[in-house]
């Protein structure tokens, strides 16, 4: 086993006349980038330093970011989704990656029977669209029609029961899981290619030395695919921040009880867009997503140059 | 309803294409509208009704989803994609449009004599001098109840506050149906069937609407608090699990003839009327016999002109038509529970509509508190009104904790006129 070898041969290109090619192979994917990605960004970036007075649109600076964190009203909004989105993101952190990471690993037992048919199985969540899951879990959990109810009465547990997505208590953590069971699949599958990958002689030493069950597992499997779980951690983190769509589905735009489930993906399209009498406010919406798009840049920072740089990777 | 809704959407998809490939020649006017679930009488009563009229001009009813409707038509206007007639939402989301230029003037229009300044002022400037959109109808609020459940459990039609908890009580204790049907997930419904509805007899309609908006009155002083502190006491009468019950959660329950009273708009008539059920109806109670009734009759939709549209003229003709007398009958009967707004009386045939209408007549009309003006900032009143609404039933704030946040997030932007 290495260290993966520096990038070698900058030396030689400089040598070589300039390949044109290169260019014009990479434009299609460059124009096509920057016109729905880069430019959109900086629009919005831009935009949040504007602001109307007066039925004129103007530069205001920073202002937009001072009402956002200096008004009391704006500022609890922006703090309490940004708590819910934490709170988004360790149940999933928590609960979706851990039992990723399981579900890989029994998939990936050797004499396992109906392998296909689970890994399909896990992974048919999420493939079905977010508005599907969400009303169907919004219609399992119904206290009204819902099947929980029933089912938890069957064993007994009628009492245990409670209009979960209606309590500002429990409806972060029933949305939360609702997410978690819908993305498992992407955790259990990177791990499950990751978990592959794993050369037969590796594991035939282990073997040999007298590692097997749970030891080789967390000694010898778990070590190589940690790069994988980064990833995955990352997309997580990712996806999380930028999430929306289920909690709009499923609690609205209002994202009640209480703004309990608020977070920041709703929080931005309530200001951006408007909803119900409140009319849309493009700069304060552009302030949040500046907002979104810079917690999401630091997140993805401390994982690139914190974590990521200190994963040791192996090649066989 | 979702699977009429469907059916509807299928069938205008193939009427559609049909307009498209054989009337090439013709003018077709698009309508845009948050009213997916008239989609069918549109289509099947008012379109023709007209086209009869009017050859060479075809109208296409195109709505989308209530809660997406003001963002998708704000979106639509700027991008010059919206249709050529637009459903106006009342006072100042279409206010807005207006002052921004999307919206045409119309206040010359010929048919809008036949209304009166009140019906008017949903859609016109705050100074009353330039009206941009046809009033359509009004809703007005009450409470529905299944005459079933009140033979069963021995009880009259509650006229008092007290009577209506006593009310209450008795079908609890009867045991065979949901006392009232209402959940406070989807938030509206405590704000809207809910404050609104039995409010305007607390703080006497329109007189403490403008004292509000003049600001001699706030939403801490007793008569707009009084309402939040009867609200909260309705939670023992809703179902099990009402915190996750959705809108169309307490319409089933009702319209399965599981629940007995249900706080409703007038809306909800024709949905109602289909569920087979024997249903009366009666106005918010009042405090004491003999007080004298407010109801909450809101100016809830209009139409109006797209100021980009390319057919103006033949726009303006369906407006004109939408302004005549005959409009507000089609579109009464064909939708109990939308009251037009037409000076000319309408005769309707349905007995529920009939027994809403009536009220008019013996009680006070105002329309929703929050709507004119005091919902122009941020925060938004309005939406406010549903957490908060929401929050007391739950018993997550007090009456008078909610009532002080109310007035703390109008205070931070609203500075009444002195």
């Amino acid at each position: 086993m290495t260290d993966l070898a520096p990038e070698q041969g900058t030396e030689a290109a400089r040598r070589r006349p300039r390949r044109w090619h290169i260019f014009v192979f990479l434009a299609p994917a460059v124009v096509v980038y920057t016109a729905v990605m880069i430019l959109p960004l900086f629009e919005t970036l831009r935009q949040s330093f504007f602001n109307t007075v007066e039925g004129e649109k103007v530069f205001v600076g920073f202002a937009n970011f001072a009402t956002l964190f200096g008004d009391p009203r704006w500022a609890a909004d922006f703090w309490n989704a940004l708590r819910n989105n934490f709170i988004f993101f360790l149940i999933h952190m928590a609960v979706q990656n851990p039992i990723g990471v399981a579900l890989a690993a029994l998939l990936s037992l050797p004499g396992l029977k109906f392998g296909a048919f689970y890994r399909t199985a896990f992974f048919l969540p999420t493939l079905l669209s977010f508005v599907i899951v969400g009303f169907i879990w919004k219609l399992i959990l119904s206290p009204i029609w819902g099947v929980a109810p029933w089912l938890m009465d069957l064993v007994g547990l009628k009492s245990a029961f409670g209009p979960w997505l209606g309590k500002p208590g429990s409806a972060l953590i029933a949305v939360s899981l609702v997410s978690v069971w819908q993305f498992i699949g992407i955790p259990m599958m990177l791990i499950y290619a990751a978990l592959l990958n794993i050369p037969e002689e590796v594991i035939e030493a282990a073997e040999i030395d007298g590692i097997v069950g749970w030891g080789q597992f967390f000694k010898i499997k778990l070590p190589l695919v940690l790069p994988a779980i980064g990833i995955i951690s990352i997309l997580t983190f990712v996806g999380n921040f930028n999430a929306f769509d289920l909690v709009y589905t499923m609690q609205g735009a209002l994202a009640g009880p209480d703004k309990a489930t608020d977070i920041l993906g709703t929080f931005l399209y309530r200001t951006f867009f408007g909803f119900q009498l409140q009319l849309g406010d493009p700069s304060m919406g552009a302030t949040i997503a500046t907002m979104m798009f810079l917690i999401i840049l630091t997140g993805v920072c401390i994982y690139l140059f914190g974590i990521q740089r200190r994963i040791r990777r192996y090649q066989f | 309803m979702y699977r009429t809704t469907l059916q509807g959407i299928l069938l205008a998809s193939s009427i559609l294409a049909g307009v498209g490939a054989a009337a090439a020649a013709d003018v077709t006017l698009n309508i845009e509208s948050w009213r997916n679930d008239d989609l069918q009488i549109w289509q099947e009563k008012i379109i023709p009704a007209f086209e009869a009229k009017h050859p060479g001009i075809k109208v296409t009813f195109s709505p989308s989803a209530p809660t997406e409707y003001n963002a998708a038509l704000n979106a639509k206007l700027d991008a010059g994609s919206a249709g050529d007639l637009v459903a106006c939402r009342p006072f100042d989301t279409s206010l807005e449009l207006f002052n921004k230029g999307k919206l045409e003037d119309l206040t010359a229009l010929e048919g809008m004599k036949n209304f009166s300044d009140v019906a008017k002022a949903a859609w016109s400037t705050d100074d009353g001098k330039k009206t941009f959109c046809v009033p359509m109808a009004s809703v007005i609020h009450g409470f529905i109840y299944n005459k079933d459940a009140f033979a069963k459990a021995g009880v009259e039609v509650p006229k008092t506050v007290d009577q209506f908890f006593a009310v209450l009580d008795k079908i609890k204790a009867e045991g065979s149906y949901i006392p009232m049907a209402m959940g406070t997930k989807d938030m509206w419904e405590a704000a809207t069937m809910g404050y609104q509805n039995i409010g305007p007899t607390y703080w006497k309609g329109e007189e403490g609407r403008k004292a509000l908006i003049a600001g001699a009155q706030k939403l801490t002083d007793d008569p707009w608090v009084e309402p939040y502190r009867v609200l909260a006491k309705w939670k023992p009468y809703l179902g099990d699990g009402f915190e996750a019950q959705t809108y169309p959660d307490s319409q089933n329950l009702f319209t399965l003839g599981r629940a007995a009273i249900y706080p409703a708009g007038s809306w909800e008539i024709s949905l109602f009327n289909t569920a087979g059920l024997k249903l009366g109806a009666f106005p918010p109670p009042v405090v004491k016999d003999g007080d004298t009734c407010y109801i909450s009759d809101h100016n809830d939709i209009g139409m109006g002109l797209n100021a980009a549209s390319k057919n103006k003229d033949q726009a303006k003709v369906f407006l004109e038509w939408v302004a005549s007398p005959e409009f507000a009958s089609i579109y009464a009967n064909a939708l109990p529970g939308f009251f037009s707004l037409n000076s000319t009386a309408v005769e309707m045939s349905d007995p529920l509509a009939k027994e809403f209408v009536s009220w008019r007549e013996k009680c006070k009309p105002t329309i929703r508190s929050t709507y004119q003006i005091l919902s122009r900032g941020t925060p938004n009143l309005e939406n406010e009104t549903w957490t908060e609404s929401a929050n007391v039933i739950n018993g997550t704030d007090t009456p008078e904790a909610a009532a002080k946040k109310l007035q703390a997030g109008l205070d931070s932007w609203y500075k009444p006129a002195k």
